[in-house]
């Protein structure tokens, strides 16, 4: 059996890998604000680039991985907490803490709810459903974007997710730089801001890619 | 002034407990609030019914026997004091009050607000020493250590183990009194000798007492009537970290 901090150890290093892939996915889907002729044949490229990349194949086994052990090992946290807690009549510890901190499995089960449906959305859809090929021989993975963020449901539902997934990013990546034992209190100041500013910058920047193409090709 | 309160009584570990309502009236703001429970108890054993049991020792603040949950938060609403420290002035008049004792698996109740906390003695007894000869006092000055070493590590010491950051955390985890406890040792060179053992044992036994995770939601230390930093807890995972990397 695995000892508490070691628990954490599992779920703070999985979700510091999952929080880096943010960076690259995010990177790569700037391509979206290209202007549109351009950003098809770019995003259809990259897109195919990386399907037939082994490295990235290998990492993207890597990144299911992370998905599946911080799920689970977030469950096992969550059973272990529960049990060792009892309710009180009144309850006013909320006083004292950060709602967002306390309620990390509830914004990680809405992520992971948003991941299924942006699994089924595109990942899916291009492994084994059928697209139609672009200018460049391409599968069209751009017009599928396109096609899913001209619904507006759609759009809020990827806005509202990334809302959820920020204050998870704020919390946990302040949290996962405790487990490692970052405890020099001028570095533990630097990173608070420092995590602060990446999980609005990463969710922000996903945020306006249903929002800038729901606007533009409508 | 006049109080409404509502007491959390249980016959012992086993039953069912309830709250019950008390009014109690010609209070003294100033009184403090254990001597407001000695007040309802002598007016109920008039009654002839049985008092409420509650822990307390010194009632200066330093032992850390006393401790309730008053209106769902450790301690009560003054912030870094312990029970025996608040007065009813930090009361309204005609307020009521809930009164619960501190609540988590590892702390059974034993009767009232009464609560068994024995479980922080075995994480104590399973690291929280230095093994040494102890003689003759040494020479003073034997051993340089820097003041602010000392005052860190007395920062951490100054945890007098009353449980509040286990009954204020969401998870019912005793990160802060483990690492306070761990930490006020490493610090020290004493304590540097059995660094890896004593993290790894106490960390162990913290567990088999049936604590939960730590979250980092940082509750424990607003709640804390010594204040003791949440940053101990990131020590102790620093040192636990290292503990199993460089143990042989």
């Amino acid at each position: 059996m695995l000892t508490t901090l070691s628990r954490k150890m599992l779920l703070c290093l999985t979700g510091l890998f999952l929080a880096f892939f943010l960076l690259i996915h995010l990177l790569g889907n700037l391509q979206l604000f290209l202007p549109a002729e351009e950003a098809r044949l770019q995003f259809n490229w990259y897109s195919q680039f990386l399907s037939g990349n082994t490295f990235i194949k290998l990492v993207s086994y890597i990144l299911y991985l992370s998905i599946i052990v911080h799920v689970i090992d977030a469950l096992l946290v969550t059973i272990k907490n529960k049990k060792a807690t009892a309710p009180y009549k009144k309850d006013s510890r909320g006083r004292a803490s950060k709602w967002y901190s306390r309620n990390m499995g509830v914004l990680g089960t809405l992520v992971l709810i948003f991941l299924v449906i942006h699994f089924q959305n595109f990942w899916y859809v291009y492994k084994f459903g059928t697209l139609p090929l672009d200018s460049a021989g391409k599968k069209d993975l751009y017009q599928l974007v396109v096609t899913t963020f001209q619904e507006w449901w759609y759009v809020i539902i990827y806005v509202l997710s990334m809302v959820a997934l920020c204050y998870h990013l704020i919390h946990g990546l302040h949290s996962a730089l405790r487990t490692l034992g970052v405890f020099h209190p001028k570095y533990v100041r630097w990173f608070k801001i420092i995590g602060g500013v990446y999980a609005v910058l990463i969710c922000t920047g996903f945020a306006l890619m249903p929002i800038y193409i729901y606007f533009t090709t409508n | 002034m006049k109080l409404n309160l509502k007491v959390w009584r249980q016959k012992d570990r086993n039953s069912q407990g309830q709250l019950v309502d008390y009014t109690l009236d010609h209070l003294n703001p100033h009184m403090s609030f254990l001597e407001m429970m000695d007040t309802l108890n002598e007016t109920l054993i008039l009654n002839g019914e049985e008092p409420v049991e509650f822990d307390h020792d010194c009632r200066e603040g330093i032992c850390g026997q006393c401790g309730m949950m008053i209106n769902g938060i450790a301690h009560g609403p003054l912030e870094n004091t312990t029970t025996c420290q608040l007065h009813l002035r930090s009361f309204q008049d005609n307020e009521t009050i809930f009164i619960e004792p501190f609540r988590s698996a590892a702390f059974p109740v034993k009767r009232d607000l009464r609560v068994d906390r024995s479980a922080f003695d075995r994480i104590i007894s399973s690291g929280g020493f230095v093994s040494t000869n102890t003689g003759q006092a040494p020479d003073a000055h034997s051993l340089p250590i820097s003041h602010q070493l000392t005052e860190e590590a007395f920062d951490a010491a100054a945890c007098i183990g009353c449980g509040a950051c286990v009954a204020t955390c969401k998870n019912g985890s005793a990160a802060l009194f483990t690492s306070a406890k761990i930490n006020h040792l490493v610090l020290l060179p004493q304590g540097k000798e059995e660094r890896q053992e004593r993290v790894i044992n106490m960390v162990q036994q913290m567990d088999a007492e049936a604590f939960g995770h730590c979250s980092n939601t940082e509750a424990c230390e607003v709640e804390c009537p010594q204040g003791i930093s949440v940053l101990n807890i990131a020590r102790m995972n620093y040192e636990y970290n290292r503990a199993l990397i460089t143990r042989k």
